[in-house]
């Protein structure tokens, strides 16, 4: 007998469970949108021309080794790194404390399991809905912290409920809670606050002295612009006075997904505090990881601390950024060519990767299984996976499950 | 001034503090200096080496057209789990016996013991986790993160001895633990005394955790890196898996054996009585990596699957073990030969019989102190020696500040 035999009967996750359904989908026909990783033209993964010279640099430096990066991680990537979110001057170091992560995921839960530590929350604040991982992530951290959500999503129209957002917080959020917010382009809905509507929301925060906590996965990716990506936690970071933390990706804007590069930041605003946090934020990474993982984070480093490979690279974010744009632009074509009915005009203005398509799940169902075009449960569909050749066939079965469910 | 929530946050975190060895070494600008603190492998010239097995795998992959940077699943490089898991345990491709063990690749061998830990005591609830005194100096901060477990010390190292005080050991186990305990142990090449038990004392833990039920965890961290033979280097796991009575977990690194160290590959490997139970356990620990990490970092697990796929690269990747291990014989050897020369008062026999990268040298801390402070030798207070921070070059000057501070201080 087991001592592991009575272990709940858990289901992995959703989108692991689809990605291998695809694997074993046979047909010719089949195309992904439900995972949130750039594809080429060709539905292939790129390799960004920046990332291609940066290797090839590497490989020539002598010294390269494979010994442990500090605690803290790739000084070089982390230095950068606060410049790229923050615009940070040498002044403004002195007053953040940065660690390198297990990419986004490794950052949002130190964040997470720092915040438990130090300074308790009852409520985490997540929108509704967010990237799936957020809920997961806080309940393994600390079950106790209390997740909420705040209204975000207006399913009817396509947009933010910034009211909702707003009187939520207002009137619910205490001192002291985490609120989880997307820096730039939204996870899973695509839609960002203005620039108005990030001050309100910064006012709330400051107001009940909440704590901020930015998930940046995309700057660069969003709109092609690291200034405006970063825009929201810029100014948080300079016109507030809120200690906040910001979990840094690199796994989309560099496309170096698998080597799990990432950063966190904690802003401090008193004197004295960066290094206590430092000493904290090493004693947990310590314990769980010891030190981050080093291939990546060179790789990283070599592009952003080079002025001619980043000068490439902010061309790879625009190449990357201009595809998802024209994508977007030829699916709504094809659907409005088709007079599918539907609100599908938001997918223009929406930013990034993602839309959610207000599809339901028969309708995500039919399209799985009818037409081997595959959606997230949500709804959520994935710009990175449409290319010219199959652009029409997926109209053309949003169009055939939509006609489907209408009533006769 | 603002007040920060994060003013009193200094002591909430239990555990090692940092050892300052790291610090003294790096700003010492004496050309003298030696670190044996580090536990890291390092050649004759006191540098990192690139063992050449993975020199080859790295360019092969860089030549590679379809290589890319996607994402690993959530448990890993499927090749890389299943090679990791066969090169620890003896399977002979026996499927019913595979079907009994979930594996799963981590960052490293700290991520395969937090993933362990973290997974034991949610799904165990031991009332305690069993630490050898003494022990690697990150397992106590790690267990203290994952919950409730209380932490015990089992008797292991007998200073006076030099060996292991196994009576002890069994008795104190035999009296005060209970069933469903966790007792973590090395694996081989013990950190940080070097002192392993032998197979039949091996035997006799491991009646041990029959009879009071308790769940062994090996902390396999030196694979191949203790005596050059990966198979013998197994032997206590592969004794404790063959009985067939007990659920066991593996943590299992590749930083020293294949030199990856900032690459961070490992595995975590729970070897259950039944195949419902590993599906079930290899689900949730799929849960517990997603929630933390998502994915493990892919580049380490490519090289470590090329190597242990390819029975040429597996050979090459045993001669490189053999460079290393041999290397470190010859400094033990050496060591020993120069302080028997000198005459240096105490009994240094253990130096050649203790296994791995390190010894423990029985030195007081006030001698430890001034092999640093007089003589730029940089070794942990605890009297902890790594042996890879002797050069042919550097041994003689070691031996001498050693024979001096033992006389002196």
């Amino acid at each position: 007998m087991s001592q592991f035999a009575s272990l709940t009967e858990a289901t992995p996750d959703a989108a692991f469970v689809l990605i291998e359904a695809y694997k074993a989908d046979l047909s010719p026909l089949k195309v992904d949108l439900s995972p949130g990783f750039y594809r080429g033209e060709d539905a292939r993964p790129w390799i960004l021309p920046s990332v291609q010279k940066a290797k090839q640099a590497l490989l020539k430096d002598p010294t390269a080794d494979h010994e442990h990066l500090p605690i803290l991680g790739h000084a070089g990537l982390l230095d950068s790194a606060q410049k790229l979110v923050f615009d940070a001057t040498s002044e403004d170091a002195s007053t953040i404390a940065s660690i390198q992560t297990i990419a986004g995921t490794g950052a949002n839960h130190l964040g997470a399991l720092f915040l438990a530590k130090a300074s308790r929350p009852q409520t985490v604040w997540i929108s509704d809905p967010s990237w799936i991982n957020h809920t997961e992530i806080w309940q393994l951290v600390d079950n106790e912290i209390e997740r909420r959500i705040y209204p975000y999503f207006d399913k009817q129209s396509f947009t933010i409920d910034v009211e909702g957002t707003i009187s939520t917080l207002q009137s619910k959020a205490r001192e002291g809670d985490v609120v989880v917010l997307h820096g730039c382009a939204h996870n899973p809905t695509g839609l960002d606050f203005s620039k108005d509507q990030w001050k309100a929301i910064a006012n709330v925060c400051e107001e009940k002295r909440l704590i901020p906590f930015f998930d940046l996965a995309y700057q660069g990716f969003a709109t092609g612009d690291l200034a405006e990506d970063a825009w929201s936690i810029r100014y948080f970071f300079r016109n507030t006075s809120l200690e906040m933390l910001v979990a840094q990706s690199f796994s989309k804007n560099f496309g170096l997904y698998g080597e799990r590069v990432g950063a966190l930041h904690v802003v401090c605003r008193t004197e004295g505090t960066r290094s206590k946090i430092l000493n904290v934020l090493k004693r947990l990474s310590r314990a769980e990881i010891t030190t981050p993982p080093i291939n990546g984070a060179k790789i990283v480093a070599k592009v952003l601390g080079d002025k001619d490979l980043k000068q490439q690279w902010q061309n790879d974010l625009l190449h990357m950024s201009d595809r998802m744009s024209s994508m977007r632009e030829r699916l709504v074509d094809a659907l409005r060519k088709r007079q599918t009915p539907g609100s599908w005009d938001h997918i223009l203005t929406d930013i990034g990767m993602f839309s959610m398509t207000g599809l339901q799940p028969d309708q995500i169902r039919a399209l799985k299984e009818e037409y081997h075009v595959y959606l997230l449960p949500s709804g959520r569909v994935s710009m990175t996976g449409l290319t010219e050749n199959n652009v029409e066939y997926v109209a053309e079965a949003v169009h055939k499950v939509v006609l489907a469910a209408k009533p006769q | 001034m603002l007040d920060s929530r994060f003013s009193n946050i200094s002591v909430l975190v239990p555990g090692e503090g940092f050892s300052p060895i790291g610090a003294g070494f790096k700003d010492d600008t004496s050309d003298k200096k030696v670190n044996l603190g580090a536990g890291v492998y390092r050649d004759d010239n006191a540098l990192p080496w690139l063992l050449p097995v993975v020199k080859k795998v790295e360019e092969t992959l860089m030549q590679d057209p379809d290589r890319d940077h996607e994402y690993l699943p959530v448990d890993g490089l499927a090749s890389f789990i299943s090679l990791a898991r066969d090169l620890v345990l003896d399977l002979a491709s026996d499927a019913s016996l595979i079907a009994r063990i979930a594996s799963i690749q981590t960052v490293s061998g700290t991520g395969a013991n937090h993933l362990a830990a973290r997974f034991l005591a949610e799904s165990l609830k031991p009332q305690r986790v069993w630490f050898p005194d003494p022990t690697w100096v990150n397992h106590k901060l790690l267990w203290s993160l994952v919950g409730d477990v209380q932490q015990s010390f089992y008797p292991y190292f007998d200073p006076v001895s030099r060996d292991i005080q196994f009576d002890n050991m069994i008795t104190t186990l035999e009296n005060e633990a209970t069933a469903g305990d966790v007792i973590l142990l090395h694996a081989c090449a013990h950190n940080p005394t070097g002192v392993d038990p032998s197979r039949i004392q091996w035997e006799k833990i491991a009646d041990l955790c029959e009879r009071k039920q308790l769940f062994p965890l090996f902390d396999c961290a030196y694979q191949g890196f203790a005596t050059g033979n990966v198979d013998d280097d197994a032997w206590a796991i592969r004794h404790f898996f063959r009985r067939g009575t007990l659920e066991i977990g593996i943590a299992q690194s590749f930083s020293k054996n294949f030199g990856l160290y900032g690459e961070r590959v490992g595995a975590f490997h729970l070897v259950t009585n039944s195949p419902q139970a590993a599906a079930k356990s290899r689900i949730q620990l799929m849960i517990l990596q997603g929630g933390e990490i998502s994915t493990p970092p892919a580049y380490g697990a490519k090289i470590v699957a090329a190597v242990l796929g390819d029975a040429d690269l597996r050979r090459d990747w045993e001669a490189d073990l053999t460079t290393m291990t041999s290397r470190l014989k010859n400094m033990r050897q050496a060591l020993y030969g120069e302080l028997t020369k000198l005459a240096t008062p105490g009994n240094w026999d253990y130096l050649i019989s203790q296994i791995g990268m390190f010894s423990y040298l029985g030195l007081t801390k006030e001698q430890i102190n001034a092999l640093g402070i007089k003589y730029h030798i940089y070794a942990y207070s605890t009297g902890r020696i790594s042996i890879s921070g002797l050069t042919p070059k550097n041994i003689s000057y070691v031996a001498l500040a050693i024979d001096s501070v033992v006389r002196e201080v």
